[in-house]
């Protein structure tokens, strides 16, 4: 049994997303070899084959792979991969974009965001907005995986030894190109990786009053993230939405402002390890997954708590 | 160019689901369906399209049981101009319904295919990638804006950290996102006018398509309850609970 893990890069190192998803990896067990595809990436493969647990490192570094474009990779992909069980990538959204085409060109089907592993063929994924946990057996001979990085702990980033291959078969289906790309720029950590999260919601009244936010999570070297309502009413780009058609995030501490707890917000960060409210309404739900709830206006409760850190 | 967009028959976006007491699935019994929300978006941008003078017609299809012909007539009556219901009352996974799909678009020939992005119950995200694969087409995902012109459509993809634009070769796949759109609400007209389109049902085999489990479902569970826990008075005991109880400031 062999596992290729395609790698989340940003051309520089490794993303903690594709750590967490070599310890899925290694739970399904047998060799795992890491492939990391993107153009300008070879510098990745050093520090990855210092990743615990990797056997090989392949890379795939071509212009036609910039941006990783999901016809190229899937391609690359479905060359690599009768010499292996299965294909893991993070469900991140690149993982969602090449994977699914990387099973139908295998004639497999695809188990989506994986939070557990039973066994090397049975896995437990959320459905229904994470309201409900499917055990899944894969009845295919390739199993084609993508993992929810939060689920599993990061491997450690030293102790390997993986050997490092360089691939010069190059697909280029010419179909795709890219126009630009728009990355937020941010001094503060990510927010699927981050270990505290300040989040805001409808309630924070507006975007120049969403901006206090900002101050506290300075101050506690925080992430901040939002709300799908907080999102649509503008006050922050949709990069920061947080919960079913966002990103799904699993803190040690989440702090959540204004925002009365939705459903759909809260498939996206009950797994968080402490999670303290803040809301004027004692009757709002977050309160009902709250470890910490403080009835309070929001605008007189903020500016306090960033004081008295 | 013909437009080809498809719906799914999903539970109603506000019902909350439950786990069937014997963890075989989730009960859907007298539970409320609806379109798949990011379904509708999909028709609402085809009808668009046409609108525009960009498509000529759009066609919606939906793979499932006989009654998901009502979500197909909410197509109609948003603006689709016919329907095709391949019916089944079998477990359909994504890629029987990409493989049922690529027969129609062999048959159709339409420019674009427009999806949802995930249906709201699998939550699997796969079968435009799939669809996109099986017949050689791009594909555009997640895409919160779109402009077309002869030869390829530019889309707006909403990834990790901000946004990023390509220009997919038609014909194409794409999936939408949220923000693409608000979709309409049909008018009563509409709704009436909806019933007399025409709407063709078939089934798998008269596509040469087997339905095939790619996967067995094992159990369905409740996932863990989060107990609530205590209301601090103050922002003074908030901290000092943070700091000395889940030490975590």
């Amino acid at each position: 049994m062999a596992i290729l893990l395609i790698a989340e890069h940003d051309n520089t190192a490794l993303k903690s997303a594709t750590l967490s998803t070599v310890t899925a990896a290694t739970q399904i067990g047998g060799d795992v070899d890491l492939l990391i595809v993107g153009s300008g990436c070879t510098a990745v493969a050093d520090s990855a084959a210092k990743v615990a647990g990797i056997r090989k490192v392949l890379v795939a570094d071509n212009a036609a792979y910039d941006h990783e474009i999901a016809e190229n990779v899937a391609d690359l992909i479905k060359g690599l991969a009768s010499d292996y069980s299965h294909i893991l990538s993070p469900a991140t959204t690149n993982g969602k974009n090449f994977m699914p085409r990387v099973a139908a060109l295998l004639d497999v089907g695809q188990i989506s965001e994986i939070m557990s592993v039973e066994s090397a063929d049975t896995f437990k994924r959320p459905i229904y907005a994470g309201n409900a946990i499917a055990t899944v057996q894969s009845l295919d001979s390739v199993k084609v995986i993508t993992v929810r990085a939060t689920s599993f702990d990061p491997a450690a980033t030293e102790g390997g030894s993986a050997s490092i291959e360089t691939l010069s078969q190059v697909s280029d289906t010419g179909l795709s190109r890219l126009v630009s790309e728009e990355l937020a720029q941010s001094d503060r950590p990510e927010l699927t990786t981050a270990k505290v999260i300040v989040a805001g919601g409808r309630g924070m009244g507006d975007k120049a009053h969403f901006e206090m936010l900002d101050t506290l999570a300075d101050k506690l070297g925080a992430a901040v993230g939002a709300t799908r309502a907080a999102v649509d009413a503008g006050f922050v780009p949709n990069d920061y939405q947080i919960g079913q058609t966002g990103k799904v995030v699993a803190p040690e501490l989440y702090i959540g402002v204004g925002l009365s707890g939705a459903i759909q917000h809260l498939a996206g960060m009950k797994d968080s390890k402490v999670i303290v409210a803040i809301n004027k309404d004692e009757d709002a739900p977050i309160f009902q997954v709250a470890d910490y709830g403080l009835v309070a206006d929001l605008f007189e409760a903020v500016p306090e708590l960033e004081k008295a850190l | 160019m013909k437009v080809l967009v498809t719906v799914k028959r999903v539970i109603d976006y506000n019902v909350k689901v439950r786990v069937k007491s014997d963890n075989t699935d989730v009960d859907l019994k007298n539970v409320k369906m609806a379109v798949n929300p990011f379904c509708e978006i999909a028709v609402e941008q085809a009808v668009r399209l046409k609108e525009a003078g960009k498509a000529t017609e759009v066609i919606v299809v939906s793979m499932g049981p006989q009654n998901a012909q009502e979500q197909l007539r909410t197509a109609l009556a948003m603006g689709a101009d016919r329907a095709i219901l391949v019916q089944s009352d079998e477990v359909l996974e994504s890629l029987t319904v990409a493989k049922v799909l690529a027969k129609i678009v062999e048959e159709e020939q339409p420019g674009l295919v427009i999806m949802g992005k995930q249906s709201i119950d699998t939550d699997n995200n796969q079968t435009g990638q799939m669809l996109a694969a099986l017949t050689g087409m791009s594909q555009g995902t997640f895409i919160s804006g779109l402009e077309i012109s002869d030869t390829e459509a530019q889309v707006v993809r909403e990834i990790d950290g901000g946004l990023q634009t390509l220009a997919v070769k038609l014909p194409a796949v794409l999936t939408v996102d949220l923000r693409l759109n608000e979709p309409r609400y049909a008018s009563l007209p509409n709704i009436m006018k909806a019933k007399k389109k025409p709407l063709d049902t078939k089934s798998p085999a008269d596509y040469g398509v087997e339905v095939k489990a790619n996967t067995r479902l094992l159990k369905v569970e409740p996932p863990a309850e989060r107990q609530a826990g205590i209301k601090v008075a103050n922002v003074a005991e908030l901290v000092e609970k943070l700091k000395n109880e889940a030490k975590v400031i």
